[in-house]
């Protein structure tokens, strides 16, 4: 390992034990502030055994079963059917005339990593110092009691992927449950998915309060963008080398001991393969860019944004990359682009195959719109049960849990959402709450301030 | 550089010409009469009507019954399955505004956004395809008193004169909070803050601005009574500053108030009652819950989110209830934009308040309807669909309220300026002119060893009072 790279590691050791202090400090005085005051943050309420019968099953892995029954048990959906028994001391919930689905999943979020971020930088950990965080962990940070977590589950989002935003390299991505009173409680994939932002060329979206960017000159900004490439080449090919010299070493101990490097032990799996690297990537050459570097490096590369995908589809599909939509309800990038271009944009990936999902890609506060992202996708070309899907299995498979979290299926988690219509229709009210098979209380801040005034004589 | 602005240069008069090919567009679509038949009605003020028809005739809706008849060239639209509603009106708009903001005093009344509209803005064609008619362009929230609104229909492709509300209450902008604090703004060595700086400045401000606008109508009510009789008299000295809080105090100018938490919303009631003024609209207003009582008594009205919260620390306390509890409250409350985005889906905004807070449908499609018409003075031409009125109007292909619903076609003043059956036509001739326009000669990528310019950054869609989440 260089000095340099030394000085850097220990500078980031440095930063992130800052951070943490900061984090645990800091963050419990703010939940004490401005938190959210629902009690049962305090405790869990406990994994029992539910009936939830007389229902409309919506699986979304398979067909929809009316007037069925869905067995909880142990955090996990035991059983699900037309003709299952209720299990001799579950409690059950009669819901006829009421649909059961898997809870949502929005895989783009920045969820308990910022409260509230204007005016109040002490609520933000979203981007770390630098252009190479890989060791930053979003995990580490989420605040399990940031008021925006209970106010997005009672709308029946029980996941998200929750990321860390800046620099080339932003951090480790975790995928939670909305549910826990620590981030351990909440992990369901603590380190979900590597993100880097792929370097772009201005043009984009404009940053609020900020002036508009002159346009730079092309060539100057392209050959910018290849020398961040080339840093990022290097750096994974270090962690790359770093890994075989780790595994060679706890194989042999006679060779020499290579140096623990955090922020190269971090990359290790994402180098590999084993683990998803999300580029956030929204216009046609970034996203083209982004899948040639990923199988330059042989990444397993998951495209984050995807404005643009729909310009892209058979090499997404050709490439077998995934895409996460999160610019649905988006202003189309270009003044010409017609004006239902990203409403339009998941049916068109849908009709040429490309894997994707939606996402609200918001930091927090929208993320509890999720269902009508996937709504207005429905009324621009997409049928009702992908809109669905777009939410809840798709990105389920997407993210590698599929096993675990997406459908109502025997031996999954039991995140599940009971209503009174339509999961994805605005009018459509949730009356139960599941998450990790744990019967959640559907208050929130939101609830607990409208009891406190909405009899304000 | 000289190159790049010839290139510049050329690249706008091309988009000139595309710009009349679009007006040409807006004409051809133009129908004198259009015979709705057979539809579901959201008429708002007199219930919702099946299989009914209706009759748009020289921009007004001329009939609504069953069996209507309508003259020999009249287009005949099957409206079987299909909902009409009214236009919908955003109350609270930057759309087509090329700037917002003239922040660099705390009193700002004598700029008008009149002066700064885009008629080119293509977002404004992205709101008729959601259903919306009618605008109100707001100033910025960076003064307590800041800029005079404009009222407008959305009349794509035609001159700016024609988007004019005829009729419609002139407004002016006032805000109070973070913005004209400028909170976000960090002190930085050796600059001077702008005042004010607090709640308790902006009170100041707005007190200081009326007592000099009350002293100002008193020197030319005088001028007025005595200069028949005194032909020496010198008229006093106009000031197109106060000019527009003169006509605050007398009735003639709406107030629009930019506001989040109670103090400042009590506060502004407090300035009003002691001035003798109304404030027409709280904007925004996102704890007007915890006040509705107060605002009700005030007789303002209340335009606000649906649900967008926690982007700053005065819209922490926001909550998606707002909307009902203040309905319930006495209050007219309307749902806004303040973005060009959020503008093309204000059906579903209107609905929210249906699923927070359980407001009626009639409840809540008024919120995007008669409540922002009755806001802005303009509650006799449009917000509802009645015999008389303007016939600005949409047609969806579901209830407005359902996510799975899309606007087929929106008339303003009985002409097409929406339709998604001529839009999809025409988008492979569209595809040929962008190609055509491709092979342009200054559209032609610049010779070796020049650099050609970066992507432009689209014009930016003013969102004044909030913030696009961080992207992960």
């Amino acid at each position: 390992m260089t000095t340099t790279g030394k000085h850097k590691f220990e500078r980031l050791t440095l930063t992130i034990l800052v951070c943490l202090i900061c984090v645990i400090c800091g963050g419990t005085a703010l939940a004490q502030q401005i938190g959210n005051p629902t009690t049962q943050d305090g405790v869990l309420p406990p994994r029992g055994v539910y009936a939830i019968r007389n229902a409309h099953i919506v699986t979304v892995s398979g067909p929809d079963i009316d007037n069925g029954t869905v067995v909880i048990r142990d955090g996990k959906i035991e059983a699900v059917g037309a003709s299952v028994d209720v299990p001799s001391g579950a409690q059950t919930i009669d819901a006829r005339g009421l649909s059961v689905y898997p809870g949502m999943i929005d895989a783009g979020t920045n969820m308990g990593l910022v409260e509230v971020p204007q005016g109040a930088n002490g609520t933000v950990d979203l981007a770390e110092v630098g252009e190479f965080n890989p060791n930053a962990k979003a995990i580490i940070a989420v605040n399990p009691h940031s008021a925006h977590i209970a106010v997005t589950r009672v709308e029946g989002v029980t996941n998200t992927v929750t990321a860390p935003t800046g620099g080339l390299i932003s951090g480790q991505a975790a995928l939670i449950n909305l549910l826990g009173t620590s981030p351990k409680e909440m992990a369901v994939v603590p380190y979900a998915a590597l993100v880097i932002n792929y370097p772009r060329v201005s043009g984009g979206r404009a940053e609020f309060g900020g002036f508009q960017q002159q346009p730079g000159n092309l060539s100057e900004t392209l050959e910018a963008n290849a020398r961040e490439l080339d840093q990022l080449r290097k750096m994974l090919r270090d962690a790359e080398a770093y890994g075989r010299a780790r595994d060679a070493y706890a194989k042999d101990r006679s060779l020499p001991r290579p140096d623990q490097n955090v922020v190269l032990d971090a990359l290790v799996p994402y180098v590999r393969g084993e683990q998803p690297v999300m580029f956030r990537a929204d216009r046609e050459a970034e996203i083209r860019g982004a899948i040639r570097f990923a199988e330059e490096m042989k990444l397993k590369p998951i495209i984050l944004g995807g404005d643009d995908a729909w310009k892209v589809a058979s090499l997404l599909k050709e490439k077998n990359v995934p895409v996460i939509l999160t610019g649905v309800l988006s202003l189309p990038l270009r003044e010409d682009d017609f004006y239902d271009t990203l409403y339009e944009n998941p049916a068109k990936l849908q009709q040429a195959g490309v894997r994707f999902c939606i996402s609200t890609g918001d930091a927090g506060p929208e993320v509890r719109n999720l269902p009508l992202y996937a709504g207005m996708a429905a009324a621009y070309g997409l049928s009702k049960a992908d809109a669905l899907k777009s939410v809840t299995l798709y990105p389920a498979q997407i993210m590698n849990v599929a096993d675990r979290l997406g459908s109502i299926e025997p031996g999954k988690m039991a995140n599940l959402v009971v209503t009174d219509g339509d999961l994805l229709e605005i009018r459509t009210h949730i009356r139960y709450l599941f998450i990790d098979g744990r019967s959640v209380v559907l208050t929130s801040r939101h609830t607990e301030l409208n009891d406190a005034f909405k009899n304000r004589k | 550089m000289h190159k790049g602005k010839l290139y510049a240069e050329k690249l706008l008069l091309l988009s000139v010409v595309t710009l009349c090919v679009s007006v040409a567009y807006g004409q051809r679509v133009t129908s004198p009469e259009t015979l709705i038949k057979n539809a579901t009605i959201l008429t708002i003020t007199r219930g919702t009507l099946q299989n009914t028809d209706v009759l748009l005739r020289d921009g007004k809706i001329a009939a609504i019954g069953k069996n209507l008849n309508a003259s020999a060239n009249a287009r005949i639209i099957d409206g079987t399955g299909k909902y009409v509603m009214p236009g919908i009106i955003d109350c609270h708009s930057h759309s087509m505004l090329d700037t917002i903001n003239e922040g660099t005093l705390s009193v700002t009344s004598m700029v008008r956004t009149q002066d700064v509209m885009n008629v080119t803005d293509v977002d404004l064609y992205r709101e008729l395809a959601g259903g919306v008619t009618t605008l109100n362009l707001l100033h910025g929230s960076a003064n307590p008193i800041g800029g005079l609104n404009t009222v407008v229909k959305i009349k794509y492709g035609r001159p700016a004169s024609e988007f004019l509300f005829p009729g419609a209450m002139p407004g002016i902008k006032f805000a109070l909070g973070e913005n004209v604090k400028q909170s976000s703004r960090p002190n930085q060595p050796g600059v001077q803050r702008r005042y004010p700086n607090t709640r308790m400045g902006v009170e100041e401000t707005i007190r200081d601005a009326f007592i000099r606008a009350r002293d100002y109508k008193r020197s030319w009510d005088e001028y007025r009574a005595n200069a028949g009789k005194d032909k020496n008299l010198l008229p006093p000295r106009r000031d197109v500053q106060l000019e527009p809080l003169v006509e605050v105090l007398e009735g003639k100018r709406y107030v629009h108030a930019h506001s989040y938490v109670t103090s400042e919303i009590l506060m502004l009631i407090n300035i009003a009652d002691e001035f003798g003024f109304k404030v027409k609209t709280f904007q925004h207003v996102l704890e007007g819950y915890k006040v509705a009582k107060e605002i009700a008594a005030h007789g303002a009205g209340a335009s606000i989110f649906a649900d967008s919260w926690g982007y700053k620390i005065e819209a922490y306390d926001a909550i998606p209830y707002n909307a009902a509890i203040m309905t319930r409250g006495g209050v007219v409350v309307s749902m806004n934009s303040d973005s060009d985005e959020r503008a093309r889906r204000l059906n579903i905004e209107a609905a929210k308040a249906m699923h927070w807070g359980d407001l009626t449908e009639e409840q809540a499609l008024r919120l995007i309807t008669i409540n922002p018409a009755i806001q802005l003075g303009i509650q006799d031409r449009v917000g509802s669909i009645e015999v008389g009125k303007d016939a600005d109007v949409a047609i969806w292909n579901g209830h407005p309220f359902s996510v799975y619903s899309r606007v087929d076609t929106t008339f303003v003043d009985g002409a097409v300026f929406f339709d998604r059956q001529q839009d999809l036509a025409r988008r492979p001739e569209l595809a040929k002119e962008r190609a055509a326009l491709e092979q342009a000669e200054p559209n032609k990528p610049a010779a070796a060893g020049q650099s050609p310019q970066a992507p432009r950054r689209r014009r930016p869609s003013h969102e004044d009072d909030t913030i696009e989440g961080d992207q992960p």
